[in-house]
């Protein structure tokens, strides 16, 4: 997947002199995630900034920079690490159009990487959607393919608004941590975009519906193939993106289907599973047979490996979830 | 401190050992007997043992996301550290915290994997000797890519301007991952960053574990003493790669050599010898560190992995609605992938 998003960077970069990319270790690094591996050689390091240790700073600057005209693309090494930069996040680049009566726009990407299974304990394994997403202002991008990653990330550096674009590492496609086959898709050479607002059905089906994102996506479809030995047809639909969220293709998902499972790598109270269930709720609650929801139980990621596998849903408790709503 | 630095040595040499283990041939974060990432403080060692020797159990050190050296010079308990970091449930945290994230509060040392985030805590824990009374004093070390961060400049001031007995640490390895010094921050001396804010500033050079252990004499005696805090700076050098697994591609050669030719240990061991201290004491230290670490290890490996349903605990002191803070019903069923 990284190299589908470096590919749109580049294209994007070559296109509009404004745009830049900024993070710590955005350079000769390329990235931790290779997020932006090979940049530097083509670009150099006025348009590939390494920057101080100093999220507050960076990314409010990528803030003031968006709302100048330029199109910064800043980097958030992971997504634990907002905390010491939530102000210039939450109360700047999120509401500064808001505020301003829509007199101001902030055009910037704020890429972050996402997610665990890797033991890596509290403060760099967490999903943190619903964080994002909670707060208006800001759109949230979550590819989970090579094809969505690029899509995905052209629209993102040609919107007007802040989007923050949480990408899974464990998609990366990393010599170290090893992805599973699902995000290696094709990836045409030439531009394209990936609209926001429109989930993808990655797998039709009638039984139930499996409403998810990132990572899980593939853990759902791994579900869905097992299930389907068991004479259970499930639909499993992908996101892309939470803010906006494509409301019709999950109703319209659940209108067929009668059950609703929300599947989310991120905390179980308060996130994204929760919003999926009272949306479905709240637009037609006789269509509703049976919901279900799998996500990380509310406790921080823990660091042992038989804690972190009991608490990171596997493909084997989203199959546990579907039968438990067919039933 | 000779001691501690050779434990620390030693430690890290039979921790990588032991995390490289069925990561090859192809390295794969997430597998062997030690997940996650590692980061080890080889070249560090000077720092950590030349402040911790002026330290008593009740004074608190806050270490960032490269602990170990400061750790064993603090006293904190080598098997259980171990344990945590093979994600034991005797660890020193049950298995939840990792090698990031060890928490020791018999020696009131606990470290963090959030750039600059011990520093603020440090400065906490001098407030509360200063209200309690006492002559406790506390230690944030951080590396010098941290001293760009809002949080260290904020904990400056804090303790600057309410005379705490604190003092900050940093480890300059002229590296923050692949990000060279003089390319993010613009002094070169990070010890000058005390100057705007009215408290000492020092800086020891190359690795050299005695002047650090007097130029921190007379930072935590200032402290002890009621007279507030010092900011120390102390050259180290880093070894390896910033984490296991870091391939060092952005890294000169000529970088590296310079690293590997400036080594603390050998350093301390050219200077015991010039005081007169004979070969096999030294060579007894060296054999007595090294089966420490080895029983540390492995009693370590014997010990218990974590029940799954651990993972509900301590999420809070005091449980909401009953033992465990969620029910583990609610969550997902364990799994394999
Ligand atoms: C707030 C925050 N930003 C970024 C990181 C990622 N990160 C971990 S270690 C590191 C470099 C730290 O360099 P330095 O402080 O010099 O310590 P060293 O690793 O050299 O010992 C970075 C950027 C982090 N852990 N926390």
């Amino acid at each position: 997947m990284s190299r589908a998003m470096v590919e749109a960077v580049a294209a994007e970069m070559r296109a509009d002199e404004e745009v830049f990319v900024m993070g710590e270790d955005v350079a000769d690094y390329g990235g931790i995630f290779d997020s932006t591996e090979g940049l530097l050689e083509e670009f150099g390091h006025d348009r590939i900034m390494d920057v101080p240790i100093s999220e507050t700073g960076f990314i409010g600057a990528g803030v003031g920079a968006a709302q100048a005209g330029m199109r910064p693309i800043v980097e958030l090494m992971f997504a634990d690490f907002f905390g010491v930069a939530m102000d210039q996040i939450y109360n700047g680049m999120a509401k500064n159009t808001y505020m301003s009566g829509g007199a101001v726009s902030v055009p910037m990407v704020l890429t972050t990487a996402v997610g665990g299974t890797y033991n890596d304990a509290a403060q760099h394994s967490q999903t943190l959607y619903g964080t994002f997403a909670h707060l208006p202002g800001m759109k949230v991008v979550v590819p989970s393919t090579a094809y969505d990653a690029k899509g995905l990330m052209h629209t993102a550096v040609r919107d007007d608004d802040p989007v923050v674009y949480m990408f899974h590492k464990r998609l990366m496609g990393l010599g170290w941590m090893p992805a599973p086959p699902g995000p290696k898709t094709a990836v045409p050479e030439e531009e394209y975009t990936v609209p926001f607002g429109e989930a993808d059905v990655k797998r039709e089906g009638g039984d139930a519906t499996v409403v998810t994102l990132g990572l899980h996506v593939h853990r759902a479809l791994a579900a869905a193939e097992d299930l389907a030995e068991e004479g259970i047809d499930a639909e499993v639909i992908d996101l892309r993106t939470l803010v906006p969220l494509d409301e019709e293709t999950v109703l319209e998902s659940v209108g067929k289907t009668g059950r609703l499972v929300v599947v989310d790598e991120d905390y179980r109270s308060f996130g994204v599973t929760g919003e999926l269930i009272a949306l479905a709720a709240e637009s037609n609650l006789d269509a509703l047979d049976a919901v279900e929801r799998v996500a990380m139980p509310d406790v921080p990621v823990p660091y042992a490996r038989p804690l972190e596998e009991e608490v990171n849903p596997d493909s084997e408790a989203v199959a546990a979830a579907v039968r438990s709503v067919v039933e | 401190m000779y001691d501690d630095m050779v434990t620390a040595r030693r430690y890290e040499e039979r921790l990588q050992e032991e995390y490289l283990e069925g990561k090859q041939p192809s390295f794969d974060i997430s597998a062997g007997p030690i997940p996650g990432e590692l980061h080890l403080a080889a070249g560090h060692e000077a720092s950590g043992a030349g402040v911790c020797a002026h330290l008593r159990d009740d004074d608190t050190v806050t270490a960032p996301h490269r602990p170990h050296h400061v750790a064993v010079a603090k006293g904190v308990d080598l098997k259980r550290m171990t344990a945590e970091i093979f994600g034991r449930e005797t660890g020193l945290c049950r298995g939840k915290g990792g090698h990031m994230h060890l928490f020791d509060p018999d020696v009131n040392f606990a470290c963090s994997g959030i750039i600059a985030e011990g520093c603020p805590p440090a400065v906490g824990a001098a407030m509360a000797a200063k209200k309690r009374n006492t002559d406790a004093v506390a230690v944030a070390f951080l590396g010098e890519g941290a001293i760009d961060q809002g949080g260290f400049f904020e904990s400056l001031n804090l303790a600057s301007v309410h005379d705490l007995p604190v003092v900050f640490v940093i480890e300059d390895n002229d590296w923050a991952i692949s990000m060279p010094k003089e390319r993010v921050t613009d002094v070169e001396n990070g010890a000058d960053r005390a100057g705007g804010f009215d408290l000492p500033g020092v800086r020891v050079d190359h690795d050299d574990a005695v002047a650090v252990h007097e130029a921190a004499g007379e930072a935590v005696g200032r402290a002890r003493d009621g007279n507030g805090p010092t900011l120390l700076e102390v050259q180290v050098h880093r070894r390896m790669g910033h984490f296991m697994g870091d391939a060092e591609g952005y890294r000169p050669d000529a970088d590296r050599e310079r690293a590997e030719a400036r080594d603390s240990v050998e350093r301390i061991e050219a200077d015991l010898a010039d005081y007169g201290v004979d070969d096999d004491e030294l060579a007894a230290i060296r054999e007595r560190a090294e089966s420490r670490v080895e029983e540390a290890i492995e009693w370590a490996k014997e010990q218990p992995e974590p029940d799954p349903g651990q993972a509900y605990e301590d999420v809070f002191t005091n449980p909401v609605g009953g033992a465990a803070a969620t029910d583990p019903s609610a969550g997902a069923a364990g799994g394999d992938d």
